[in-house]
């Protein structure tokens, strides 16, 4: 490991420290020691000339998948995935066979994310034990042992008694977030994609998005009795965008995050019924994808995930109705939010890294998101410009539903440094 | 373009949606054509002779398994009946999988019954054989479609015009789905009748009118085609009881008072006496429900000889 690394001439963008402009990035023993024009030796020299550079960006929705179904990815192949797509922290879900739902489940995954040498991984433990939804998981010991917050991702908490004692007991926590997967199951049935006209052409039962928009108005309420701090996990639908509007307006506690797939593709995707496209929340309409891209411009939106849902062929490769939810998208995500929001200048670079570097960090309490003096040097590098095709078949994720393969993408990430340690970059096998 | 200029060249047969008007008119020609078959002393023609035709059936369903069955036999093909109840995926072998098995026997056409909407397509997409749809999930059923357009046109003379409903379970309705496609694009009005929670989501971006009144409807329409009330799904509560169903959407006799003299009554069967339909009525003479299945003969043949007979000319 070079103890100096010297990223010069690089564009840096840091919008914590209000950087946005050519700099050197000094690195010193792991963490960042200077971004001026100083130009000091150093035993690794990137010439970073018409590239970004970055604080390393924070995905806060990943689902790797171990223990229990380590086929369809794991938590080594999973951190390989992130740091190719230039993710330097991720958090993994608890919606593990067994769920994530104690302190040595959590401890587990952080020992087998440090082995991996990848990413940062980090985990949120569940809700309620086994995910549930009844009783209370340990909320406290997970919290020693790491975890950033909770949720039962994957399914919400249905009973709101659960929910509002889910918020009290975790106030007692210092840093915690409570998360949540809006949806409420009796309304979204057996639905297997959004319920509209395409449903209704293509004969498939759907969810309507009153399904989410119900559990998330109810959460709203429950926020506004405890005060306790509340994160909308992948935001899909319109009138959501909105309830959480009023809800920051009303100066609730509340953050929440959208998905790539929320904002690129509707519902008429799956008029092939290609199961590339089933995942939950559904994709909805363009009127929807188009009130969620106005909520980030105005920053109601705090952050970007990919929710990267590996499943493999064999389940995919069923139909549409037995087909598991979820794209694998990773490695993807950075070029996706580029296409989604940076090309149609709905925000600019500053705005894309506050989403996804500077906020994520806020959102689940850890000392990141910026290029500041003395924080860990976690940092990624692009080539803004260079486009390039996805080709699953060159993914790091042991799993390649995608429905983004032969998409021209813009923003290739050249190298992505963890701890002042080049973990991935395109110009060697690292 | 005249009829014999047209070349049928599908080798599957998915569903109504996708078909242009010239096509289900072909569909509904051929299958006068094959009408005679049934009435000659000898009931068979030698089209699909040395042709394995797979009847792939995951639903219960004895009427329409029959019909293939028969059609295919009156072509002169081998059947094989192949009948899962539970969904493929439940058992563990994948629909997928069972499919290749077929096909590793050399089959020509699957008939494809099951619960999943889309899953006819799904299969066409990764088998050679040709794949005719017999119904899936709530998404089209589409020789039911075309033999019930076929049974208007005979009597009729044209679908042109002519004002139909459609009453009943429309959201978990293949039937309906595929009556809606056949029937407007040979220029019929459509409306469909029934309580708002059997409509399906965004149901007026079809081109049909919707009502939730059959007493406002009755005396308007050439044809009304009666659902079945599918009382497995009766958990779901879509309504509060049968009775109360009964008295706002039965076609009873008291009601068939307001309908035109020469309303065609239909319905895709097995009927529930007196649920949505009163015997008396089903049994009148305005009844073509015992057509419809002799039409459904006529149809099947006809698309086992057309996907065969574009599968032929591909190869
Ligand atoms: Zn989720």
């Amino acid at each position: 490991m070079a103890k100096n690394i010297l990223i010069k001439n690089g564009f840096v963008i840091d919008p914590a420290n209000k950087i946005n402009q050519k700099a050197n990035v000094y690195v010193v023993d792991g963490k960042i020691a200077e971004v001026s024009k100083f130009e000091p030796k150093a035993d690794l020299i990137i010439d970073a000339a018409g590239k970004y550079v970055l604080p390393g960006l924070i995905d806060i929705h990943v689902h790797f998948r171990e223990p229990g179904d380590e086929e369809e990815e794991t938590i080594a192949s999973g951190s390989a995935a992130a740091v190719a797509g230039g993710f330097t922290s991720v958090v993994c879900m608890p919606n593990t066979d067994p769920a994530i739902d104690d302190a040595t489940s959590v401890e587990y995954i952080h020992r087998m994310g440090r082995q991996a040498r990848r990413t940062h991984v980090y985990v949120m433990g569940a809700i309620t034990k086994g995910r549930a939804g009844e009783q209370l998981s340990e909320m406290g010991f997970m919290t020693q042992a790491g975890a950033v917050g909770f949720t039962d991702d994957g399914s919400g908490v249905q009973n709101a008694a659960v929910m509002l004692r889910a918020l009290k007991y975790s106030s007692m926590f210092k840093n915690i977030v409570i998360s949540q997967h809006c949806q409420d199951n009796l309304l979204a049935g057996a639905g297997a994609m959004n319920a509209g006209f395409n449903s209704t052409v293509l004969g498939l039962p759907g969810i309507d998005p009153l399904a989410e928009e119900m559990m998330l108005w109810r959460d709203i309420q429950l926020v506004r009795k405890t005060n306790m701090r509340y994160h909308v996990q992948h935001v899909s639908t319109a009138k959501s965008a909105e309830l959480i509007r009023q809800a920051k307006n009303d100066c609730l506690p509340i953050t929440c995050e959208v998905a790539p797939h929320h904002l690129l593709l509707t519902d008429d995707a799956c008029c092939d019924y290609d199961t590339n496209y089933k995942v939950n929340p559904p994709l909805r309409t363009a009127k929807d994808i188009e009130a969620i891209k106005q909520a980030i411009k105005d920053g109601v939106i705090d952050a970007l995930a990919s929710d990267h849902a590996p499943h493999l062929k064999s389940e995919k490769e069923l139909e549409f109705l037995a087909a598991p939810f979820g794209i694998a998208s990773l490695e993807c995500a950075l070029g996706l939010y580029i296409k989604a929001l940076i090309e149609p200048k709905i925000i600019d670079w500053p705005q894309l890294v506050s989403i996804m570097a500077v906020n994520p960090a806020k959102i689940i309490s850890v000392d990141k998101g910026t290029l500041g003096k003395g924080k860990q040097a976690d940092i990624t590098i692009i080539d803004p410009d260079f486009e390039y095709t996805v080709d699953v078949n060159k993914f790091r994720s042991k799993s390649k539903n995608c429905p983004y393969d032969g998409w021209k993408l813009k923003g290739k990430v050249e190298y992505t440094i963890v701890g002042g340690e080049i973990r991935y970059s395109t110009f060697a096998t690292v | 373009m005249s009829k014999k200029e047209f070349i049928w060249n599908r080798k599957h047969l998915i569903g109504l949606r996708e078909l242009s008007r010239e096509e289900i008119e072909y569909i509904l020609d051929t299958a006068q054509g094959f009408e005679q078959v049934s009435t000659r002393s000898i009931k068979k023609a030698p089209t699909l002779r040395g042709k394995v035709v797979v009847n792939l059936f995951f639903e219960d369903s004895t009427r329409t398994r029959n019909s293939f069955t028969l059609a295919a036999n009156r072509l002169s093909a081998d059947v094989i009946e192949f009948t899962q109840k539970s969904s493929s995926v439940s058992k563990g072998e994948t629909l997928l999988d069972t499919a290749r098995n077929l096909e590793a026997m050399g089959i020509d056409i699957v008939v494809i019954r099951h619960s999943a909407g889309g899953a006819p397509k799904f299969l066409s997409r990764n088998i050679n054989a040709c794949v005719v749809n017999a119904g899936d999930g709530y998404c089209e059923h589409p020789t039911q479609g075309l033999l019930d357009t076929f049974t208007i046109r005979k009597i009729k003379g044209s679908l042109e015009g002519l004002k139909i409903a459609i009453v009943g379970d429309i959201a978990h309705s293949r039937v309906a789905r595929s009556d809606i496609y056949a029937m407007t694009k040979l220029g019929a009005e459509v409306t469909l009748v029934g309580p708002p929670t059997l409509m399906p989501a965004k149901v007026s971006q079809l081109p049909v009118q919707v009502s939730y009144s059959l007493d406002a409807v009755i005396g308007q329409v050439d044809v009304i085609n009666m659902l079945r009330i599918q009382f497995e799904r009766m958990g779901t509560n879509p309504f509060p009881s049968i009775k109360e169903y009964s008295h706002y959407f039965g076609l009873t006799v008291e009601r068939m008072k307001k309908a035109k003299k020469d309303i065609l009554v239909m319905h895709p069967g097995p009927i529930n006496r007196g649920v949505e339909i009163e015997s008396e009525v089903a049994d009148g003479t305005n009844s073509v429900i015992l057509q419809q299945v002799t039409n459904g003969l006529a149809v099947r043949m006809a698309v086992l000889f057309l996907v065969n007979q574009a599968a032929m000319a591909k190869e």
